[in-house]
This record gives C-alpha cells, sequence and structure tokens, in this order.
C-alpha cells in the first residue's frame, strides 16, 4: 500500500475496467450453457430425462447453493476488515465445491445406469455435467489461490478484487446450475 | 548498450520447442494413463488430442504470455502497464511477447498476410486440377484435404486481419494509450500461431474430408486430422473471444475526454459491433466442434441418429456462429471503408449516425438469420420462411452503409490513391457480393442454388469486398504510421489493377458455372456441362490475383525498410493518430492525453477541429470519478 489517495484513484478506474471485462466474459460463457440447454432440449424434448438418482440430485444441489452463501459471507467479510472470517467462510465455499464435484463426477458419474457412449440421453447428462463440474473446478482452484494468498495476508477492505472476482464467477456457476439441475433431474419423465 | 538476443532468447523459437514438447508430454500422459488401466497402450485419437491441448499450453507457458498470470495467482505484485524485455528490438521484438498493442496489431497483420498466403496456395493447388474434367494429379481424398484447408486457414487469417485491424486501430483511433486488458491482448495474439499450426497439421494426419463445415456424422468418421481440425478451430475461438472482449472494454472504458458514442470514428463502432459478435457466438462453434470430438472420443451420440442424435442439431449450433462469422470479416472491412472515403472525398461522412447504428443493425439481424444455411438440410420446414424474411433483412442496414458511400463519393473532390482504389474496389466487389446474395436467401430459388458454385462466388465476393479490399487499403492507408516509410504507389497500383479485373473474372466465373450446374466441393465434372473454358479463366484468375499479392508482399517489406522516409500527415486526415503523433508512433501512444471538441468527419469545413491534445484543460483530480461508473466502484465503506 502506497500512499492512500494514489491507490484509490487508479485502482478504482482498473476495478471499473476490471468487472466489465468479468461480466462480458461471463456473458460470453453464458452461450456455451445456453447452447448445451439447447442440444439438451432440442434432442430429448420436454417429456423425457436420463435416468439419474434423485437422492443424488438433491444433495449435491443444496451443498452448491449453500456455498453460495458462505461465499458471499466470505466476500462481505473482506469488504469490512473481518479477516477471520473472511478465510473461514472461503474455507467452507472451497470445501462444499469440492464435496459438489465428489457427489457429481465421484457418486452420480459411478452409478448411473449408463456410460457416456450410451445414447443422446447418456451423452446428454455426461456433457452438460461435465461442462458444470469443469466450471466448478476451474471456481474451486481460484478459491484455493484465494484462501493461499488471504492467508498470506494479501486482501484489504480496499483492495480485494480478486475475492471479488472468484465471489462473482463462483456465483455464475451456481445460476448456471439453477438451469442445469431442472433439465437433467426434473424436467420429462426418465428415460428407461 | 546494445546486447544481442540470443536465439533461444526469441519467444516464438521458446512457444515451438514447448509446443514439441507438450505434444509429446500430451501422448505419452495418455498412453501412460492407458498403460495404468490396463488397456492397449496405443490410441490414436485420444493420444494426438491430448497431445494437441498440451501442445497448445506448452506453447503459451515457454513464450511466456502467462507469466503475470501466475504471478498474481502467486501473490506477486507486477506492474500497472506490462513492459516487454527492452532487449528485444527489430525482428526479435515482434517475434517475442508484447503488449504493446501496435506491436500486437502488427503481428496480427504479417501473420494474417502469411496464413492467407498459405490457404491461397491451398486454392491453387485444387484450382489447377478443375482446369480440366476427370482427375488430373490430384486424388479426390486429397482434394477434399486441400480444399477443406483453403477454406478454413482462409477463415483463420481473415480472423487474424480483423484483429489486426482492430488492435492497431481502435486504441489510437478513440485517444487511449493501449487496450483495457494488455496481456489477454498478447495472449489473444499468441495462442492463434498453435491453433494454426494444429490445422496445418492435420495434412500430416491423415487429413480431412469435411469441408470447413465439418458436419457430422461424416467428420464423426473422418481420418484422425480431424481432430486436431476442430481443435484448431477451437483455440482460435479462444483469441475471437478475448480479443472482442477486449475491444469491448476498451471502447467502454478507455475513450478520450468529449469522445461521446456518437463522436467515435465508424471504424470504433464497427469494430464493437463485430466484438459483439465475436464475444457471443464463436462459443457456440466452439461448443458444435467439442461435442463432435467427444463423439468421437468417447461414443457420445448427440449426431448420431442410430443412437438418438440428430445432425441437425449440429448445424443450428455451427451456423449460430458461422453466419454471424461473417459479419466478423465483413463489419471491420466496411468499417475501413466508412473510415477512409471521406479522407479521399475531402467531404463529411454522409449520415454519420445511421452509418454508426447499422453496424449494430447488422450484428443483431445476424442473430436470427443462420438457418438460412440449412433450408435444403431436412430442418423443419415451418423455419423456412421466418429465416427468409430476416435473412433479406440484412439488406436494410447494409444498404444503409452503400447509401451512405455513394452519398459521401458524390461531388467530392476524389483522388485516387493506392488506398482509395482499394476502397473503391472494395465497393463495387462487395455490391456483386450483396446483390448475389439475396437469390440464396429467397427459399424458392436456394433450392436451387444450394450446394452449386454460384455460392462459391457470392461467398468470395463478399469476403473480397467485405474484408480482403478493405484490409489491403487499411495496409496500403496506415502503411506509413505502422512504418514511418511510404510504400511504393507505382507497385500499389499494378497490384490493384491485376487484382480487381481478376476478381471480377474469377467471381462472375463461378457463379456462371454454378448456375451451369457445377457443384462445390467437387475434384470432378461432368464435360457435358461445357464449363472447361470458364474454369480455365477461374483458375487464371486466381493466379493473377496471387501475382498480384506477391507484388503487394514485396512492395511492403522493401518499402518498410527501404521506402522514403515520412513523417507528416500523408493524407491531411483529421484522426488524432495522424493529426497528434508521429510516424511511427511511440509506445504508450498519446504523451499527454487528448480530448475530442468536434466531429470526427468534417472533412472541407473550415475551421473545424476534431481532437487535440487536452494540456489547455484542467486535469482530473485526485479521488475525483472520471465516469459515473468509477462513483459506484468505490469500495462499500
Amino acid at each position: 500500500m502506497s500512499t492512500q489517495a494514489g491507490v484509490s484513484s487508479s485502482y478504482r478506474e482498473k476495478l471499473a475496467i476490471n468487472r466489465l471485462g468479468l461480466w462480458l466474459f461471463i456473458l460470453s460463457d453464458s452461450f456455451v450453457f445456453g447452447g448445451l440447454l439447447v442440444s439438451r432440449f432440442y434432442l430429448l424434448g420436454t417429456q423425457s430425462r436420463p435416468h439419474l438418482d434423485q437422492l443424488v440430485g438433491f444433495v449435491v444441489t443444496v451443498l452448491l447453493l449453500t456455498s453460495s452463501f458462505f461465499m458471499n459471507r466470505a466476500e462481505i467479510a473482506i469488504a469490512h476488515g473481518d479477516r477471520k472470517a473472511f478465510l473461514r467462510n472461503t474455507a467452507i465455499t472451497l470445501v462444499l465445491g469440492v464435496a459438489f464435484l465428489i457427489g457429481v463426477v465421484g457418486v452420480e458419474w459411478q452409478i448411473a445406469p449408463f456410460g457416456p457412449a450410451d445414447g443422446a440421453a447418456a451423452s446428454i447428462f455426461y456433457t452438460l455435467t461435465g461442462f458444470h463440474a469443469f466450471h466448478v473446478l476451474t471456481g474451486v482452484l481460484f478459491l484455493a489461490v484465494v484462501l493461499r494468498n488471504g492467508l498470506r495476508g494479501h486482501y484489504s477492505p480496499e483492495r480485494h478484487w480478486a475475492v471479488e472476482a472468484a465471489a462473482v464467477y463462483w456465483h455464475f456457476v451456481d445460476v448456471v446450475w439453477i438451469f442445469f439441475y431442472p433439465a437433467l433431474y426434473l424436467i420429462g419423465t426418465p428415460l428407461p | 548498450m546494445k546486447e544481442r538476443v540470443g536465439v533461444f532468447e526469441i519467444g516464438l523459437v521458446r512457444g515451438l520447442i514447448g509446443m514439441v514438447l507438450g505434444v509429446l508430454i500430451g501422448l505419452g500422459l495418455v498412453s501412460a494413463i492407458r498403460a495404468l488401466l490396463g488397456l492397449p497402450v496405443w490410441h490414436a485419437e485420444a493420444a494426438w488430442v491430448v497431445g494437441g491441448l498440451f501442445g497448445t499450453i506448452g506453447f503459451m507457458l515457454a513464450i511466456g504470455v502467462m507469466r503475470d498470470w501466475i504471478k498474481w495467482a502467486l501473490g506477486e505484485e507486477t506492474p500497472d502497464f506490462p513492459e516487454a524485455d527492452p532487449r528485444f528490438q527489430g525482428w526479435a521484438k515482434y517475434l517475442s511477447v508484447s503488449y504493446d498493442h501496435k506491436v500486437i496489431g502488427i503481428q496480427y497483420g504479417v501473420t494474417s498476410l502469411i496464413v492467407i498466403c498459405i490457404a491461397g496456395l491451398f486454392a491453387l493447388i485444387f484450382r489447377t486440377e478443375l482446369i480440366a474434367p476427370g482427375i488430373q494429379f490430384l486424388q479426390p481424398q486429397d482434394y477434399n484435404t486441400i480444399m477443406t484447408l483453403h477454406g478454413i486457414v482462409m477463415i483463420g487469417g481473415m480472423l487474424l486481419g480483423v484483429g489486426a485491424m482492430s488492435n492497431y486501430l481502435v486504441p489510437l483511433l478513440i485517444g487511449a494509450n493501449d487496450m483495457a486488458f494488455p496481456r489477454l491482448n498478447a495472449f489473444s495474439f499468441w495462442i492463434n500461431v498453435p491453433a494454426v499450426i494444429l490445422l496445418l497439421g492435420t495434412l500430416f494426419m491423415g487429413g480431412l474430408e469435411t469441408g470447413w463445415t465439418g458436419y457430422p456424422p461424416l467428420s464423426a468418421r473422418a481420418p484422425l486430422g480431424t481432430q486436431w481440425f476442430l481443435l484448431g478451430v477451437y483455440f482460435i475461438g479462444f483469441s475471437s473471444i478475448f480479443g472482442a472482449l477486449n475491444i469491448i472494454a476498451t471502447v467502454m472504458k478507455l475513450r478520450a475526454r468529449g469522445m461521446t458514442y456518437f463522436r467515435m470514428p465508424i471504424f470504433v463502432w464497427t469494430a464493437a459491433a463485430t466484438a459483439l459478435i465475436a464475444l457471443t457466438a464463436t462459443q457456440l462453434i466452439g461448443l458444435s466442434f467439442q461435442l463432435v470430438m467427444f463423439e468421437r472420443l468417447f461414443g457420445m451420440a448427440f449426431f448420431e441418429p442410430a443412437k438418438g442424435g440428430n445432425p441437425i442439431l449440429f448445424q443450428h449450433l455451427f451456423w449460430f456462429y458461422s453466419h454471424p462469422a461473417v459479419y466478423v470479416f465483413v463489419l471491420t472491412g466496411l468499417g475501413v471503408i466508412s473510415e477512409l472515403l471521406p479522407v479521399f472525398a475531402r467531404k463529411p461522412l454522409f449520415g454519420y449516425r445511421w452509418v454508426a447504428l447499422s453496424s449494430f443493425g447488422i450484428a443483431l439481424v445476424g442473430f436470427f438469420v443462420w438457418a438460412h444455411h440449412m433450408f435444403t438440410s431436412g430442418m423443419e420446414p415451418y423455419l423456412r420462411v421466418p429465416f427468409m424474411y430476416s435473412t433479406l433483412l440484412v439488406a436494410v442496414p447494409t444498404g444503409v452503409k452503400f447509401f451512405s458511400w455513394v452519398a459521401t463519393i458524390w461531388e467530392g473532390k476524389l483522388s485516387f490513391e493506392t488506398p482509395m482504389l482499394f476502397v473503391l474496389g472494395a465497393i463495387s466487389i462487395f455490391l456483386l457480393g450483396g446483390l448475389s446474395g439475396p437469390p440464396n436467401g429467397v427459399v424458392a430459388t436456394d433450392l436451387h442454388l444450394q450446394d452449386t458454385y454460384w455460392i462459391v462466388g457470392h461467398f468470395h465476393a463478399t469476403m473480397f469486398g467485405g474484408f480482403l479490399f478493405p484490409f489491403l487499403a487499411a495496409i496500403y492507408y496506415w502503411f506509413p504510421k505502422m512504418t514511418g516509410r511510404m510504400y511504393n504507389e507505382t507497385l500499389g497500383k499494378i497490384h490493384f489493377y491485376l487484382m480487381l479485373p481478376a476478381f471480377y473474372v474469377q467471381s462472375l466465373g463461378q457463379l456462371q458455372v454454378g448456375l451451369l450446374g457445377m457443384r462445390r466441393r467437387i475434384a470432378d465434372y461432368d464435360p457435358a456441362l461445357q464449363i472447361e473454358f470458364t474454369h480455365l479463366l477461374i483458375t487464371v484468375a486466381g493466379y493473377v490475383i496471387a501475382l498480384s499479392l506477391l507484388i503487394a508482399l514485396i512492395n511492403f517489406a522493401y518499402s518498410a525498410v527501404r521506402g522514403k522516409v515520412v513523417t507528416e500527415n500523408v493524407w491531411r486526415s483529421r484522426s488524432p493518430e495522424w493529426t497528434l503523433l508521429p510516424s511511427p508512433i511511440p509506445a504508450h501512444n498519446y504523451p499527454t492525453p487528448i480530448e475530442v471538441v468536434g466531429e470526427p468527419y468534417d472533412y472541407g469545413l473550415a475551421g473545424a477541429v476534431y481532437a487535440r491534445t487536452a494540456s489547455a484543460v484542467p486535469t482530473r483530480k485526485e479521488g475525483e470519478a472520471a465516469l459515473p461508473s468509477d462513483a459506484a466502484a468505490a469500495p462499500a465503506d
């Protein structure tokens, strides 16, 4: 931290540009997920869905949605200078994110009664969850970086763009799942 | 003082070595994992896909374009304005990572010319085959590969050319010192290099026979080369998306004081409209190609009817990008036309606001026309008519541009230097491309024209008129700005007067043989069609175009080193990069901020000023918000 005024002026301009860049990226990325949703409804229609385990789907959804709450707590905490709460909530988010990944890739993928080559519904299931899980994974890595640098005291109430970016990205990945969960688990009847 | 730079310090060399290592690691990794899982060790598809992926990552890591990002992840500070290694001068500067948008723009431009020439050579090869019916020297399999590569490599070259123009010009035209994200800018350029290598690598991996569209089910079964084709296009997509993001952020946040949206040069408007398409729609070609890749790798069934898939889905996803992609090439070129015409007509651009908005009109309508490529594909028939109407609607904003150009030329004091010749040539060719379009957009006629050489002629007319001629005009026009030296005017004129008639012969010939029944993408045709002579003319015209481009390249290369030194405002332009900056422009462009006090195209109006150095106005006080959005960026408490 150099002189306070010097930091805030140029840093704030840079921050505004960074925010715009992040939202443009999210706009762009949402087209991938939009395309995946379109593919799902184009191939399977609204009357059928892949045959999946409802309990696993419900549990991972709860895990991911809860994680967004803690992510938000973490961001608010660092904005108020509460470093301890920031680190605690970031760690909880990270753990919930990893638990989600284990639930999807480690459990649901393994117990699914079909492999990726077994028809259109199976392809849709593995691709949609795969794309989403890849995004969760990048979010988890991002959070791990934030946690590591947070432990070294890198963020302050004035300068915590990385935390903010991780939080926005995390919420975005969460919102995607809010569309994917019904598309995969709720709409239509399961195919045999 | 000047230190010598070792060969292995040059970025490109390091990158290529990194790429080779990356490919080897990828191949080894897949084989090792398969060995551990007890599967047969060698699986060509998986090994080469992962090899291509790791090769690209290896290139980017070795060239060092991600160095600062890695530092950020490790919590290290980096300078606000990244600087390239100052020891790199001359050639070495252009062959290594630089964060200066002008260097990156020239890197894009030179790469674009090289890639376009490679793609053009592919065209010459298969055009030679088509001189006569029957198979001369190219076997159908090789013909397909060469024809496909001509298409996709040329598209890569055009995207690079678009990147060249927007990267070099946008910051200069809006009075900024660089792009909003210089590191991302360097990344966006360099990822093209491994991507193009992957595309050309397909030649040695069994080729590919799908045509540049890569339609399944053929692409799901075509030779191994298809995988690197899919991967290469995917990485070029990265470049498009991040480049576009950068352009939009730059235009929205870094304009000079006083430059409202309706005082921006038209080129900036078109670059922003282009970027809007590239930012969003590109994701869908990436997705469609990835799905084909997965279908090949994991036996997935998106496009396999026997397993519940549907190949029409691919076409929807693919054309949702690939139609707007045409506007990515064309809008930028049309922006150059609107930018240069007033300079050489010494008159204000006619209907500035309408021209500015027409770019966004084309871009937005362009999102709703994709299925006009699919009238004969077996798509739901009720979709045909709405897509026909939306397609014809594109003519409205395009017509706005044409009216503006004609009205700008009207009673202007025209002068005919090489850039102006290329601008006028572009307008006439783009008219041919535009007029040959509606017959394809109307369902009834398209059912006859689909997949004929008519489509080839139409497409080449739009690309030559909408991209290539304006791109060349831009190179000639800004050549003194880029190099500080003047190109050779005589050679420039020879280039133009060879290229324009050759192009007309080529394109009109293509349209004609198409109407007579010549199918596109085939190595052989029926002598009974009696189109041999026209085919010969098309091929000869192709060689003349190649010759004219060769003259241009010699002109550029020679003039950049030996040309007459020029420092003044060669074209008497009102644009700030000519009026306020020396040639070539030093790093970080404007030493003092500029401000915009007038309209951009008031040529011939006495006393009109567009931009001036802002030293007279008080600079912004510390802590005072420059833009309303900055106020919102303040910390919460």
